[in-house]
Formats: C-alpha cells, sequence, structure tokens
C-alpha cells in the first residue's frame, strides 16, 4: 500500500542555539500540506488499536481522516468530544507510551507510527487560530451549585462538562493564577500559557467562575462550601508536595526543588527583570531525577544561562520516565546527562552556598516492583563536581491540606484520596476527586479524564439518575 | 483584589494596614500569617495577621519596610487596592495560661510579635515585653506593646533609649529577677539564635516564630524549609513557631541570605 510508504512527518522545531536565548515555543507545529500528508498514513484501522493506548479513547482514525479530507474544523470536533483540553494534551501527552504506541504501525509493520499527537495539536490549533472555535452552547440553567479546588486539568476538564449539564461551577483556586501545574510547572517554551488561557477563557464563557486566592481548608472550609449551597464538590488539588532525599547539605543555598525553581520562573517570572521575584541564576547547574519536571528544569536552566546544566539520574537513559521528545530536545540544547550516578553529600562555601557535590556511581541490578532495573551503588566509585545550583526533582506527593481538613475522607498510606475507579466517588456522598490527588503524580490526560469521569457520574448522582 | 480601608503610621517605616479580606477575617487566628503580592510583578511576601474584625470583614497588618516588596506595601494608601492576599496561612500559635511570659522581638520581629503578645495577655499571662533595636528611632510598636504587656522593656545597642545593651541581656535581667515559664521570641536569626541559647542555659521553654524566605505559603515549594531537631521542616505549614532549642539558627541565617545580592 502507498500510505505505508510515506515516512513519518518531522515537527518543526526552532534551532536550538535560537531556542536557548528565549522561552518561544520549541515545536513549532505542522503546516496543514505537512498535517494532511500525515493524516493520509493513517490506515483507518477496523480495531483501531491507538484508542486503546488513549486513556480517554478519542476517536483517532475519525480526527485523522477529518484532517485528511481538509476538514480540519471538523477534527477538531472529533477531539473536543472526548478531550477537554486537545491543545495541551497534543502538546504533553507522552504519545509514545500512549496511543502511538499501540499504532498499527509500531505493532505489526516495525514503523513510526502515525503522528497522533502532532495532529492532535494542529487540528486544536487551527481551530484556535481559525478564531471559529465552537464553545458549547449551554441549553439548560439547573441552578445546582457546584465547588471545585483547584484549577488544574482535571479541575479544568470537570468544570467545562459540569457546565455543559447545566450547572453553576465555581472553581477555587489557591495560587494568584488559573492552570495548575499547566501555568506554574510546564513551561513557556514546551506549553505557552496562551494555549491555556484560551481554555480558561472558553469555560468563563460558558459560564464558569473562578475564584484566586483561595484555599479550601484554609480560607473556606468544606463546611463553608456546604453552607453557601454546594451539592456536590470536586477535588483536584494536585500532588504538589516536593520530596528531598534528605542528604547531608541539602538545605545549602543554592539547592531547591523542582516546585520551588520552576515556580519562580513560570508562575513569578523570574527571570524577567522587572519582576520583583529573584531566581539564582547558576552557572553549573546539577538537576536530580530523570522525569519530565527534570527535562523542564534543566531546559530552564540552560535558558537562564547555565554553561553547565546536567541531568544526574541513577539509572540508565532507558529507564527515564520523562518524554523521548524532551530527552531529545534537552541533548540538542546541550544538557549533559549523567546516568548512573546518585548523589550523596553536598558541600558548601564559607556563606553555605553549595560549591560541590559528591556523585556516586551506580549500577543496574535486578528489576524492582516498578518492573525497572534498581540502580545498586557500586562501593568505593564516587566522583566530586563543581556545582552553583542544584535543583531536585525526584518526585512530588500529595497536598495532604484538604485530607487533613475534612473528616472521614479515606486516605490511603500514600496521602492519595481514596475514590470508586468508575465514579470518582470518595466515601463521602458528595465528594468526588481526580487527577494527581487520586493517583500521585500522572499525567495531564490522567487528570483530565478523572475529571470528565467525575462530571459525568456526579450529573447522574445529582439528576436522580444513579 | 483587596482594599486598604485604612493606614496609619507607626514610625516612618512602620505602617498599619486595615485590609478588606472578609473570609480570611472569619477563619484566621492568632499566629497565622497571610501571602500578599502587589502588582503583577510583585513577590509574594508572607506577613502575620496582626488583627481582625469578622464583623468588618477586616484583617490587619503591620508592615515594615525592609526591602522592595515590604517598601511597595508601605507605599500603597487608603482606598488602594492588594493585588493579591492569601491566608490564613500556618498553625495557630498555641495559647494557653502558663504564668508568667517573656516576649522579646527585634527588628523585623516585632510587628508579627504584637498578636501573640496581646493573646498571651488575653489568655490572662503575666507578660513582660522586651524591645530591642540599634538606637532609639527603630523601636517601634512601644504604645501598642505598653497596652498589652504588664511590663516593657526597651534595649538599645547604643543606649540613645531604654537600657544599653542587646535584647539578651533585657531578657537575662528578667530571668534572674522572677520566675519565667514561656519565652517567646521573633526577630533576626542571630537574635532568636541568641535568645535560645540563653534560655536554654535556664531551662526556659522557648518558641522562635521563623521569618523565613517564602513562595507560595502552602507546602509546594520548599523555600522556607530548616532543620528543627534533625529534621527537615517547612516553616508554611510546619510552623511558623517551632521549640526553639530544637531550631538549626545557623541553617537559618544561611538560607535567609540565599537572594541578598539580587535584592
Ligand atoms: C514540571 C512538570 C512537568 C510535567 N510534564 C508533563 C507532561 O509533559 N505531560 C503530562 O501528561 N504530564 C506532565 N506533568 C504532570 C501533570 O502536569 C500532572 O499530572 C497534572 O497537572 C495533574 O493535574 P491536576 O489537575 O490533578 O493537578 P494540578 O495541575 O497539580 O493542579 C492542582 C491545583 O490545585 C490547587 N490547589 C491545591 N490545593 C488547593 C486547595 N486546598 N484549595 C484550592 N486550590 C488548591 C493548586 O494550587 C493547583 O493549581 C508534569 C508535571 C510537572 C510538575
Ligand atoms: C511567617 C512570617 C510572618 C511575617 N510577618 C511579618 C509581619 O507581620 N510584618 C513584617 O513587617 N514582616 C513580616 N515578615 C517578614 C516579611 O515577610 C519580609 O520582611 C519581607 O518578605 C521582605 O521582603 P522585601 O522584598 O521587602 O525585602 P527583601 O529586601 O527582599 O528582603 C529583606 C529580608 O527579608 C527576607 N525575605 C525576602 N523575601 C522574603 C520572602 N518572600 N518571604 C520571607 N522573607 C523574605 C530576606 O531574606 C531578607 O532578610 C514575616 C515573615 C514570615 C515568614
Ligand atoms: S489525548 Fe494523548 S494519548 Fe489520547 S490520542 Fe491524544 S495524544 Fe494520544
Ligand atoms: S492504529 Fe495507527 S494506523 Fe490504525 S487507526 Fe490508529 S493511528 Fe491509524
Ligand atoms: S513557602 Fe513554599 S513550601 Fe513553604
Ligand atoms: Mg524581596
Amino acid at each position: 500500500k502507498e500510505r505505508t510508504q510515506i515516512k513519518r512527518v518531522h515537527m518543526n522545531e526552532l534551532a536550538p542555539a535560537y531556542r536557548i536565548t528565549n522561552k518561544e515555543e520549541v515545536n513549532q507545529g505542522l503546516t496543514k500540506e505537512q498535517a494532511m500528508t500525515e493524516a493520509s498514513r493513517c490506515l483507518d484501522c477496523p480495531t483501531p488499536l491507538c484508542m486503546t493506548g488513549c486513556p480517554v479513547q478519542i476517536n483517532i482514525p475519525q480526527f485523522i481522516k477529518n484532517i485528511e479530507r481538509g476538514e480540519i474544523l471538523e477534527a477538531a470536533k472529533t477531539l473536543k468530544e472526548t478531550s477537554a483540553l486537545p491543545a495541551v494534551c497534543g502538546r504533553v501527552c507522552p504519545q509514545e507510551k500512549q496511543c502511538e504506541s499501540k499504532c498499527f504501525y509500531t505493532q505489526k509493520m516495525g514503523k513510526d507510527a502515525v503522528a497522533i499527537g502532532y495532529l492532535e495539536r494542529f487540528a486544536a490549533d487551527y481551530e484556535r487560530e481559525s478564531g471559529q472555535i465552537s464553545v458549547p452552547e449551554i441549553k439548560i440553567h439547573n441552578g445546582i451549585k457546584i465547588a471545585v479546588v483547584g484549577s488544574g486539568p482535571a479541575g479544568l476538564a470537570f468544570a467545562g462538562d459540569m457546565a455543559k449539564y447545566g450547572y453553576n461551577v465555581t472553581v477555587f483556586e489557591a495560587l494568584h493564577e488559573i492552570g495548575g501545574v499547566l501555568k506554574y510547572g510546564i513551561p513557556e517554551f514546551r506549553l505557552p500559557n496562551t494555549i491555556v488561557d484560551v481554555e480558561i477563557n472558553n469555560l468563563r464563557k460558558m459560564g464558569v467562575e473562578f475564584i484566586t486566592d483561595c484555599i479550601i481548608g484554609r480560607t473556606l472550609s468544606y463546611d463553608d462550601l456546604h453552607e453557601m449551597g454546594y451539592k456536590g464538590i470536586f477535588v483536584a488539588s494536585g500532588a504538589g508536595l516536593p520530596r528531598f532525599m534528605g542528604i547531608p547539605g541539602e538545605n545549602l543555598i543554592g539547592i531547591m526543588s523542582s516546585n520551588e525553581y520552576l515556580t519562580r520562573v513560570n508562575l513569578m517570572d523570574a527571570a524577567n527583570p522587572e519582576s520583583d521575584t529573584p531566581v539564582i541564576k547558576g552557572k553549573h547547574v546539577a538537576i536530580i531525577g530523570g522525569g519530565n519536571t527534570a527535562m523542564d528544569s534543566v531546559r530552564t536552566a540552560r535558558r537562564l544561562g547555565a554553561e553547565r546544566a546536567m541531568i544526574i539520574y541513577r539509572r540508565s537513559e532507558e529507564e527515564m520516565p520523562a518524554r523521548i521528545e524532551e530527552i531529545k530536545h534537552a541533548k540538542e540544547e546541550g544538557v549533559e546527562f549523567l546516568t548512573l550516578y546518585n548523589p550523596i553529600k553536598y558541600i558548601g562555601d564559607e556563606k553555605g552556598k553549595v560549591k560541590q557535590m559528591l556523585l556516586q556511581k551506580m549500577e543496574l541490578g535486578e528489576p524492582d516492583a516498578s518492573g525497572r532495573r534498581s540502580p545498586i551503588a557500586i562501593s568505593g566509585k564516587t566522583e566530586l563536581i563543581n556545582v552553583d545550583e542544584v535543583v531536585v526533582s525526584v518526585g512530588v506527593s500529595p497536598n495532604p491540606l484538604i485530607p487533613n481538613s475534612i473528616k472521614g475522607l479515606q486516605v490511603s498510606k500514600w496521602g492519595t484520596i481514596i475514590v470508586d475507579q468508575d465514579t470518582m466517588r470518595s466515601d463521602i456522598p458528595d465528594l468526588y476527586a481526580g487527577g494527581d490527588i487520586v493517583r500521585g503524580g500522572a499525567t495531564v490526560i490522567l487528570a483530565m479524564g478523572d475529571g470528565r469521569r467525575a462530571a459525568a457520574s456526579m450529573h447522574q448522582a445529582l439528576s436522580g439518575k444513579a | 483584589m483587596n482594599k486598604i480601608i485604612k493606614k496609619e503610621y507607626f514610625s516612618e517605616k512602620v505602617v498599619k494596614l486595615v485590609v478588606e479580606a472578609p473570609l480570611i477575617a472569619r477563619s484566621r487566628k492568632a499566629g497565622h500569617f497571610v501571602i500578599v503580592r502587589v502588582g503583577a510583578k510583585g513577590e509574594r511576601i508572607p506577613l502575620t495577621i496582626a488583627s481582625a474584625d469578622k464583623d468588618k470583614g477586616t484583617i490587619t497588618l503591620v508592615v515594615q519596610a525592609v526591602g522592595k516588596s515590604s517598601s511597595k506595601l508601605c507605599a500603597l494608601n487608603e482606598g488602594d487596592y492588594i493585588t493579591d492576599v492569601v491566608g490564613p496561612l500556618g498553625q495557630a500559635t498555641h495559647i494557653e495560661k502558663v504564668g508568667t511570659v517573656v516576649c522579646c522581638g527585634g527588628g523585623v520581629g516585632v510587628a508579627p510579635l504584637l498578636p501573640i503578645v496581646e493573646a498571651f495577655k488575653k489568655a490572662g499571662n503575666r507578660v513582660i515585653t522586651v524591645l530591642a533595636a540599634r538606637t532609639k528611632e527603630l523601636i517601634i510598636l512601644e504604645e501598642q506593646m505598653k497596652t498589652n504587656s504588664d511590663e516593657v522593656i526597651i534595649m538599645t545597642d547604643d543606649g540613645s533609649y531604654g537600657q544599653k545593651g542587646l535584647v539578651t541581656q533585657g531578657v537575662e535581667d528578667v530571668i534572674k529577677r522572677e520566675k519565667i515559664d514561656l519565652c517567646v521570641t521573633i526577630g533576626p536569626a542571630i537574635m532568636m539564635k541568641f535568645v535560645s541559647l540563653l534560655t536554654k542555659k535556664y531551662n526556659i521553654p522557648t518558641v522562635a516564630s521563623l521569618n523565613t524566605i517564602m513562595v507560595d505559603g502552602t507546602g509546594m515549594c520548599g523555600a522556607c524549609r530548616i532543620t528543627v531537631g534533625g529534621k527537615t521542616k517547612f516553616v508554611c505549614v510546619d510552623g511558623p513557631e517551632f521549640d526553639a532549642h530544637q531550631v538549626d539558627f545557623d541553617e537559618m541565617m544561611m538560607r535567609l541570605s540565599s537572594y541578598k545580592d539580587m535584592e
């Protein structure tokens, strides 16, 4: 078949030497021609395996065939049937582990998968830039008040669906900005704030109300929400607590969590001279960890002028949880990968600023519970390297604020809220939860899927259909 | 956006702001703080809630201008709006009737000390307040402290007002004179360190309210972390008050200077 002979499209990107001087989005998107050609690779499989790899089962062949026919706005509509934030997911989904890993091309032909993520982004961007964004018409307002705690992807997706069903939705956000990790975590060069803002404005047009600087469990209690007349509450407060390693010297000046580093740069715009918030711009910067957060931090460090920006990871590159594209981009940008190294100690100067770190050389042993080969220290093999800034990116835990402030809420030993997997309902009947507060650290699309499922089941419960 | 209802000068660099914040006024307790941001490019800075009026829906902040962000806030006038005010944050002060309490503060610590002095007095304690500064002009809130304390002792480094000497001298004089059940200290880390060393010698339980650098104030970033009893704690959620005898003040002092050359 001719279709299968076409090569997978390449994403148009800014050149590495240029992009490390600014925060412009690295991926420039596909042209319509590129997108239509790529779409023509899709075989419209009778049993599309790709869909089994998408956590929200987007109708992939249908939206791709719309693109192939040049009916891009139709493609966007198909996406929106299942995904609340296609422009976001097309950019940040780990496609190679999800939809694209299940594509017929990968599974059966040993070829590159159809670029589902790129196409998804293309359709969503096309719709937005066309100025013909469809804001769902809300036919019936039922007057029932619903509260959402947290404005990350889970909260936004939930709010959108509930508004469509006709509810009066209020989203409470602890920070001064809406968007959760999409704003304070994922950097501009990967997900521009304007993309997120368009989605938020759509929700506003649908009548969703946003209240910033309001911490549920602090400013307002769960009981207050009841008194205010809220009939259903969706908790999407994320997994915001940074973990540290607990090694000597970790509290020296210049050592911080990736949450602090990224929040300063993304939320507070600290790299901008006009911002009142300071940020350390190290020359020799080490990032500890191998996830998306680590890649975002190390690439940020390069953009803030680091001559040496290093990833320190205790396993090998193969085990890294970060998206392959982020690893590729980081390498192109001159990031050094020190794999099979683990920090064991930091050393400071007379003022308490970190100046060196001691690294333990590791090797891979047997696979552990996560299925990844576990790292083992090679005794006696250590190295000292010079650093003036260290970003610790070894994971996050769920924020205990909500679980601690609501009596009787069931929480797992990891601090996640326990819910029914199908309905997202907790054992408190009017309280639902989803996203990272339920899953620990997960992904945007999973958080969004949770929000949508919670909306469907809360709607059912409230309209007496359950 | 929170409106400033009233502004009053306590001294050239210290202002009292009464701010509209009905939800915070309702839920706050002594010892809680808020995070405030002034302007679109503003920094998030923590400030203790000095007092609140539930009926009027206001909170009172006492702010000392020490750098860029606190100065910006102090420059706002009645009728102006503060871009963001979020809270109440932190753990409330543990207030009970213990007997005699010495409250000592210096520098930036005097403002957040006031609500604590008030609360201990209200709980029926004998409260002795020791205020310290380099020189006479820098002594603030003396009148407010007097209204709420059984005795106020002033210490200046240069002897231009009150007694000449450091805060620790003032506190030690009291300790030698009568039985002290609790000491509360807020101020520069170096001051709290020496107060803590002193009271440890006399075995007096001591609480220090720590003013570390913060960003979010909700436990999300770890900027505020310090070591207490050998363990890392987040001041914004675990504190701001800790057993002073367990706090690693040297580390705290070091961390406070993180951005010194940038501010
Ligand atoms: C740097 C970084 C990069 C990432 N990269 C990717 C990626 O490339 N692809 C991907 O799929 N995933 C990625 N992730 C993970 C993904 O962002 C998260 O899984 C997702 O954002 C979780 O969504 P959420 O809605 O559950 O929570 P969040 O996005 O964390 O939002 C929670 C919101 O709730 C607010 N909140 C918390 N408590 C309260 C309260 N008590 N009251 C009011 N508001 C409250 C918080 O301030 C926050 O805004 C990344 C994460 C980080 C940190
Ligand atoms: C829980 C808590 C309660 C406080 N209550 C009060 C109060 O009631 N009244 C009052 O006047 N001050 C209070 N402070 C101190 C106040 O937050 C700082 O003075 C202010 O942040 C300084 O910011 P700046 O930009 O004006 O000064 P800068 O020039 O930036 O810094 C001056 C000093 O403040 C420290 N500092 C800088 N940024 C921050 C930050 N974001 N958070 C904390 N400290 C910082 C610096 O290390 C430096 O020592 C409190 C601090 C904490 C942690
Ligand atoms: S949402 Fe993510 S997983 Fe689903 S099709 Fe789109 S890119 Fe693939
Ligand atoms: S599996 Fe691949 S080729 Fe088949 S429908 Fe899905 S994207 Fe198209
Ligand atoms: S200020 Fe961010 S964790 Fe305390
Ligand atoms: Mg400052």
